[in-house]
């Protein structure tokens, strides 16, 4: 595995620590007087979301991480994995329900999703931005009432519970922020 | 990117920095300061631990390998020990490797040599001239020992290398992994960057003085109770601005420094650089008592710009270059 040594770190690089792989996102070179350089640096995991501060001095050295990312189609889930495919060489990747988390809640057949691959192996995916999900069921709205405050919860063709607007009906398309968890609007067939 | 042509510096500070450098030429020439110019390129080169200098190969009329000098020190003592009194020179510096908000490989160093001051006299002339260049007012005096005693707990001089490696670990500062734990001036500047930098020079500048022995670089050691080398950094809001030196003038320590700090790089795993040098026969033959300083230019004018990075006060940094 190819190393990095701290003088080409930089912002952005992605590397190996203790088995994970990280982004750097903040690498400061501080050097005291006459003293040793040292690289401050902040550094993401790209499996748990964390943030690591770690401190290097001159002459170390990190593993490079094979990080890439792709396009995935979600097709189904089989019990507990995930099964996505690359849209460009149509490989098949499988995820665990652990892995996907809250993303299942916006996954419908065909949705495409960004999926970070680290040695080959996928370790997150992540919807796009806005999907469209159908109403699967809903307590009907108040008829006329378009005040958005008020709210009820609806269940979404994924499964997923929502808080939705009161006047929203079942079998309606509504767009969702993924970022939020938010319903933002309803949408014409 | 395709306007990476452009100056990164704004022309407001760009004109700000050539304004700063007409003062600090007006202050060393109404002082007596001859100024004086020296090689970027030389067969000498400072033996430090720490200090990277590019080399230069091919075809140079006499075929040896020269240096890219990391400061004009040497030459300028050259001067000093023919008979110069009082010397400033602006120059550029080329460090390898040095690079980041406060660095730039190539940089503007302002360095001068006075003969007859000592470390107090010394300090004097620096806080003036940061005071004339920025406003900033008179500098406080802190030992490196108060530092210590005040921001670290402990006295940096005396306490063994494992109370400062308990101090850092209890302190939570991440410790890089390689730094050995019998590398006592590796835990020192741990301890100095962490916990005693960002609090130097908040109020008013303040010149750290009365390093260890150990990092006495081409200073003097002076042997009180225990030994402690006079050499001073001048810091405004936790960024060193200049660092001086009650002037070494005793050859054999040179000699002894430098076998020492090629000893510390090849165990780095750096490789050595040459130990002898046209310095050391002018120390032979006698450099008078005198203190020299050099100043980071670049840092100066950004804190005159109110600026946090160097790249902001320069036309070219490295990165476009």
């Amino acid at each position: 595995m190819a190393s990095i040594s701290t003088s080409d770190f930089r912002k952005g690089l992605k590397v190996q620590i203790e088995g994970d792989p990280y982004l750097m996102i903040e690498c400061n070179f501080v050097k005291p007087g006459k003293g040793q350089a040292l690289y401050k640096c902040k550094l993401r995991n790209l499996v748990r979301n964390t943030v690591l501060d770690r401190t290097y001095k001159s002459g170390e050295s990190l593993e490079f991480a094979d990080v890439e990312e792709i396009d995935a189609q979600y097709l189904y889930r089989q019990g507990d994995i995930f099964v996505f495919m690359d849209n460009d060489n149509y490989e098949q990747y499988e995820l665990s329900a652990e892995q996907v988390d809250d993303v299942w809640k916006y996954l419908k057949e065909g949705t495409v999703c960004s999926m970070v691959l680290f040695d080959g192996n996928p370790i997150t995916v992540t919807p796009p931005n806005h999907v469209v999900l159908k109403i699967e069921y809903c307590e009907p709205g108040a008829k006329g009432n378009t005040a958005t405050n008020v709210t009820k919860s609806v269940k979404l063709e994924t499964g997923a519970e929502l808080s939705c607007p009161s006047f929203v009906e079942m079998g309606e398309l509504i767009r969702i922020d993924t970022r939020t968890g938010e319903y933002i609007e309803r949408v014409k067939e | 990117m395709f306007d990476d042509f452009r100056p990164r510096a704004s022309w407001d500070n760009l004109r700000l920095r050539a304004k700063l450098m007409r003062k600090l030429r007006e202050f060393f020439d109404s002082r007596d300061f001859l100024e004086v110019e020296t090689p970027i390129l030389s067969a000498d080169t400072v033996v430090d631990r720490n200090l990277d200098p590019f080399w230069v190969a091919g075809d140079h009329c006499d075929g040896t390998r020269r240096w890219l000098q990391t400061s004009p020190e040497f030459a300028m003592k050259r001067l000093m020990a023919d008979g110069a009194k009082a010397i400033y020179q602006v120059a550029r510096a080329i460090r390898g490797g040095e690079f980041g908000a406060l660095h730039n490989p190539e940089f503007t160093i302002v360095e001068w040599y006075r003969s007859g001051h000592g470390m107090n006299e010394g300090i004097g002339l620096l806080s003036k001239l940061t005071d004339v260049l920025l406003g900033c007012g008179t500098s406080v005096r802190l030992s490196y020992r108060e530092a210590f005693d005040e921001h670290v707990g402990l006295d940096p001089h005396r306490a063994e290398t494992q109370e400062l490696v308990a101090v850092a670990r209890a302190s939570k500062i991440d410790v890089p992994a390689s730094l050995n734990v019998t590398d006592r001036d590796g835990w020192l500047e741990l301890l100095l960057v962490n916990l005693v930098e960002p609090y130097l020079g908040v109020e008013c500048p303040t010149v750290l003085y009365g390093y260890p022995a150990s990092q006495a670089a081409l200073a003097q050691v002076n042997c009180g109770q225990c030994a402690v080398a006079e050499r001073f950094e001048l810091y405004i809001d936790g960024i060193e601005l200049a660092n001086g030196y009650h002037e070494l003038l005793d050859p054999g320590e040179l000699r002894r420094r430098n076998a020492e700090n090629n000893a510390m790089r090849r165990a780095d795993g750096k490789s050595s650089l040459p130990e002898d040098s046209r310095l050391l026969r002018a120390m032979e033959s006698g450099l008078p008592d005198m203190t020299g300083v050099a100043m980071g230019f670049d840092r100066v004018a950004m804190l005159a710009a109110g600026a946090t990075r160097v790249a902001d006060i320069m036309a070219f940094p490295f990165d476009r270059a």
